[in-house]
């Protein structure tokens, strides 16, 4: 980015580490903002709906299907607060360079510092979401164990790599493809069923558990599972979900270089 | 001869129009096609210009509607990169934001005055260290402290120039904004711009006001249809560019000034 390249060369990038720095928590705060002054009930907005949703399946599943599992409302729990988080980034990634087109079209600066501020955000709403995880364990006679002390910032560490990743791609292509938007929906939907999220991996077919890890998203929320009914991790699983991260990291970065000196034509 | 702090050397930019793709589901059944018609659409917005900035010059840019103005401020500000020739830029440009561009309308005032001066690439201390300031000017009084939500676009606008005035522009990238705000503060945004002048702030001014051009600006630029048609003397390229467009030239009369203003506004009918 700095330096002479295609025909630009320009002693005006240099952003001191501190502006960057500055740059980023502001937009973090700003989103924060933004949540919890519009409603007063912003924190409750963002547990309201994994909440909601572990009711309906709760009611579908356990109530009306009569599914044979030990504590389902707690598999409902483990699953659906961290995918809560992951389905909020891929359904929002799409519209971050959108939301800034009038900004990106007039200034320069590290724009990839958007989506990274947006994913900060929705991992920040996850773990002030974590201590409702904690009240429901308590209802049911469990507590969190001593590895959430390193289990919860592995796996929040790779699961906001995998979403930075992803998001640099949607966020990116859709500034060119504008419904791109829609394709992270159905993907999204897509994913969700075919996740270890309303049952675990044992309800699963054996025939089927091989292919488990070719599902990206699997590996990682079945290890949030195992750490917070059980305290601990499957480390094949957990290298997997490392995997895939490193993947579309990198699979993302790619495709930001590409695009984004184009951005401003298209925003 | 000084060195320039901006040079386009033969600057051409052209970009694809993208909306013929539309989307990937237009994009997935029509391949080939799109490929091809997005190679052949190309929109040429800049053909081989070249001009020079030099340290503490105020340089305007005048055109009709879409002659290419905007687009080279964007390769200015490096947000476009040139699609042959090249642009050096010596400095860091401070761009004045658009009427509310970049403000976050659930954020207060002061809020968005700092996450502007980050955004700019200052550090939330220095604009901190400016923030009384960048207040006291804006005139904005209570409603600093307000969400911009409720502000008016006059208000928008004081607030956009309020905070690029006041972060030690090297370059200063204007596009079209004098026309907003009521009259005495755009006297106070043209003063302002008097002091960069004399305290040779370097500035780039993109306008369709004449008369500022020639009150602000050393020398000026003309592009039409995307090509530069002149550059020169600011009173001279205005007179040759008024005289092309059918529009008497702006006098300099005192009292005139403010109606001419208002005047030369509005779009020039098309030659």
């Amino acid at each position: 980015m700095l330096g002479i390249s295609d025909g630009i060369s320009r002693l005006s990038d240099r952003r001191s580490i501190e502006s960057y720095w500055d740059l980023l928590v502001l937009l973090v705060q700003k989103d924060l903002k933004v949540r919890y002054k519009k409603n007063v009930l912003g924190y409750l907005w963002s547990i309201a709906s994994p909440l909601t949703f572990a009711l309906v399946y709760y009611f579908a599943f356990q109530i009306v299907l009569q599914i044979r599992a030990e504590g389902y409302a707690l598999i409902l729990i483990s699953g659906l607060f961290p995918w809560q988080w992951f389905a909020n980034s891929l359904a929002s990634s799409p519209n971050y360079f959108i939301a800034t087109s009038q900004i990106l079209r007039k200034v320069r600066f590290p724009l990839s510092i958007v989506p990274l501020a947006a994913n900060l955000n929705n991992m920040i709403h996850f773990l002030l979401s974590l201590p409702v995880v904690v009240v429901m364990l308590l209802i049911y006679d469990k507590a969190p164990s001593l590895t959430w002390l390193y289990g919860v910032p592995l796996l929040v560490t790779v699961q906001l790599a995998m979403l930075h990743g992803v998001s640099l791609i949607l966020s990116s292509l859709n500034l060119f493809l504008r419904d791109i938007e829609r394709v992270a929906q159905i993907i999204t939907q897509f994913t969700f069923f075919f996740t270890p999220i309303i049952y675990t991996v044992d309800m699963l077919p054996p025939e089927y558990l091989p292919f488990l890890p070719l599902n990206p998203a699997a590996p990682l929320m079945v290890n949030w599972r195992y750490l917070i009914l059980d305290g601990k991790l499957d480390w094949f699983y957990f290298l997997c979900s490392v995997g895939y991260a490193l993947l579309f990291l990198a699979l993302g970065t790619w495709v930001f270089n590409k695009l984004s000196s184009r951005f401003a034509e298209v925003a | 001869m000084r060195e320039p702090i901006i040079a386009f050397d033969q600057v051409s930019k052209s970009y694809p129009l993208y909306h013929h793709v539309r989307g990937i589901k237009h994009l997935m059944f029509n391949l080939t096609r799109n490929i091809k018609e997005l190679q052949a659409s190309q929109y040429e917005a800049l053909r081989d210009i070249s001009f020079e900035v030099y340290e503490g010059e105020q340089f305007g840019i005048i055109g009709h509607n879409g002659a290419g103005k905007s687009t080279t401020l964007q390769l200015i500000a490096g947000v476009l990169k040139p699609t042959s020739g090249r642009v050096t830029v010596r400095a860091r440009v401070s761009p004045l934001l658009a009427l509310g561009a970049g403000f976050h309308p659930d954020l207060t005032g002061r809020e968005n005055i700092i996450f502007n001066g980050v955004l700019m690439g200052l550090t939330r201390r220095e604009v901190m260290n400016r923030l009384d300031e960048i207040v006291e000017f804006s005139e904005l009084g209570d409603f600093v402290d307000r969400s911009i939500r409720s502000y008016s676009n006059g208000m928008l606008a004081r607030l956009g120039f309020s905070v690029v005035a006041h972060l030690d522009p090297h370059v200063l990238l204007i596009d079209e904004v004098l026309g907003v705000g009521d009259i005495r503060f755009r006297q106070k945004c043209i003063d302002k711009m008097m002091e960069f002048k004399r305290n040779g702030v370097t500035m780039v001014l993109v306008t369709h006001s004449t008369q500022s051009v020639i009150q602000l600006c050393d020398r000026a630029m003309w592009i039409h249809n995307h090509k530069v048609k002149m550059i020169g003397k600011s009173k001279r390229v205005v007179e040759r560019y008024c005289e092309a467009s059918g529009v008497p030239m702006p006098k300099r009369d005192r009292n005139q000034k403010e109606e001419m203003l208002d005047y030369v506004e509005i779009e020039a009918p098309t030659i």
